[in-house]
C-alpha cells in the first residue's frame, strides 16, 4: 500500500480507537459536550502523529523522531489539563471526587492518548508492510493489548459488599456495628432513620483491605454512588452527607449515604463496581516480604490474608 | 478558592453557661428550645450538630 493510504488508515484507526475508549459513563467524565469534542480532536491529531511517524522513519527521516517526541510531551499535558479542570469543579461538588481519584482520571486520559499513537502506527505499519487488512489487524492486537494492560480492577472482585441496616441510637449513628457519627438534631435523627442506606464492606484478601485502607478510594466510591443514587444534602446540611468509616479492628468499612433514591440494591451495585484507584490497589501481591511474612510470621491469619503462592483466598499475581 | 475554618467547635447551645467555656454558648433551659437553636445555627454556619450528651450541643465545621 502507498504512504497516502496506508497514512489515511492509521489514522480512521486512531480516530475509531479513541471514540471506543471516549464511554461516558456513570463515572460522569466526560459527559460535557465540550470536553467530548476537545477529546475527539486531540485524538485526531494523536492518530495523525502516530500514523505518519511511521512512512517517516521507513524513508529514513529521523528528524521525525524528533518531532514525535515533541508530540509525546504535548499529550502529557492531557493529564494537567484534566487535573486542572476536574479540581476548579471540586469546590461546588456536594460529595468531592477527592484527589486521588482525579489523579487517576487525569492519568487514565493520558494513557489513552498513547494507545491512540500506537494503535496509529501499528495500522500504518501492517498496511505498508503487508496490507490494509492486516494494517486493521495490527491496530486492533495492539488496542487489545492497550485494553488488557489498562484494565480497571474494580471493588467487588477484592471486597465482599453487604448490605447493612443504619441505626440511630440516641445521638449515635450506626451502620451494622459500626460508629460512624454522632447527629444531635432531633429532627436530623429522625430523617437518617427514615432515609438512610448503609453498606459494609468486608476485604476478601489483603489486597482488598489495602485498598479500603485508602481515604481516596472510599472517597471515590462515595462520590461514584451518589453521582448514580443522588445525595439529600446541601451545603448547610452536613450530616447528611456520605461517609464511610473504617473499623479499626478489622479492618471492614462501613458506607453511609443518605440517597435521593432509596434503593439498596443499586447502592451495592454501585459500590463494587466503583474502580480501584491505582494509588490505593493494595501493595501486598508485589512485596516479597508480604508472602515471607505471611508463612512464618502469621501463620493463623489466613482468614483475612491469604495471599501466599501456597494458595487461599489470594488474588491474581501479575 | 473559598477558605473556611474546619475541625472547629464554632458555637455551643446549653442549658447551663458554666458548662462551656471558650466558644460562643447560647443558652437554651428546655430541649426543644435548644434543638431549634442549634438548628439554626447549624444552617447558619453550615456546620453539624453534635451531641455532647449533659444537655450541650455543639455546631462543628467538618
Amino acid at each position: 500500500m502507498d504512504y497516502g493510504g496506508a497514512i489515511g488508515l492509521g489514522l480512521l484507526a486512531g480516530i475509531l480507537a479513541r471514540v471506543l475508549m471516549l464511554r461516558s459513563d456513570y463515572r460522569q467524565y466526560p459527559t460535557y459536550p465540550h470536553g467530548y469534542s476537545t477529546h475527539l480532536f486531540m485524538g485526531i491529531f494523536a492518530s495523525l502523529a502516530g500514523a505518519v511517524t511511521v512512512p517517516a522513519l521507513l524513508e529514513g527521516e529521523w528528524t521525525a523522531v524528533t518531532f514525535f517526541l515533541l508530540v509525546a510531551e504535548q499529550f502529557r499535558s492531557i493529564r494537567g489539563m484534566e487535573r486542572d479542570s476536574l479540581k476548579a469543579l471540586e469546590d461546588s461538588e456536594l460529595v468531592p471526587r477527592g484527589t486521588e481519584y482525579i489523579e487517576n482520571i487525569a492519568r487514565v486520559f493520558e494513557t489513552r492518548y498513547y494507545i491512540v499513537i500506537v494503535v496509529a502506527a501499528a495500522t500504518a505499519l501492517g498496511a505498508i508492510k503487508q496490507s490494509p487488512l492486516m494494517g486493521l489487524v495490527f491496530g486492533a492486537v495492539v488496542f487489545m493489548w492497550g485494553a488488557i494492560l489498562t484494565r480497571v480492577e474494580t471493588i467487588g472482585e477484592t471486597v465482599e459488599v453487604e448490605a447493612a441496616p443504619v441505626i440511630v441510637r440516641g445521638s449515635d449513628v450506626l451502620v451494622g456495628d459500626i460508629f460512624i457519627f454522632s447527629v444531635g438534631l432531633k429532627e436530623s435523627q429522625e430523617f437518617i432513620k427514615e432515609r438512610a442506606l448503609g453498606a459494609i464492606l468486608t476485604p476478601k484478601n489483603d489486597e482488598g483491605r489495602d485498598t479500603l485502607a485508602s481515604q481516596g478510594q472510599r472517597q471515590a466510591m462515595l462520590h461514584d454512588a451518589a453521582s448514580i443514587l443522588g445525595v439529600r444534602r446541601d451545603a448547610d446540611n452536613p450530616e447528611f452527607a456520605p461517609q464511610a468509616k473504617r473499623d479499626i479492628k478489622t479492618g471492614r468499612v462501613a458506607v453511609y449515604v443518605v440517597p435521593m433514591d432509596k434503593d439498596q440494591g443499586l447502592l451495592l451495585e454501585m459500590l463494587r463496581r466503583a474502580p480501584v484507584l491505582e494509588s490505593a490497589r493494595g501493595r501486598a501481591r508485589f512485596v516479597r516480604l508480604g508472602y515471607v511474612g505471611k508463612r512464618h510470621l502469621h501463620a493463623g491469619r489466613n482468614r483475612i490474608g491469604g495471599n501466599h503462592p501456597e494458595g487461599g483466598l489470594g488474588g491474581r499475581h501479575r | 478558592m473559598e477558605v473556611t475554618i474546619q475541625k472547629a467547635v464554632l458555637a455551643a447551645v446549653t442549658d447551663d453557661l458554666s458548662k462551656v467555656s471558650g466558644v460562643p454558648a447560647f443558652l437554651a433551659e428546655d430541649d426543644a428550645s435548644r434543638q431549634k437553636k442549634a438548628l439554626y445555627l447549624s444552617r447558619i454556619l453550615q456546620g453539624a450538630v453534635h451531641d455532647l450528651g449533659n444537655g450541650v450541643l455543639i455546631v462543628v465545621k467538618h
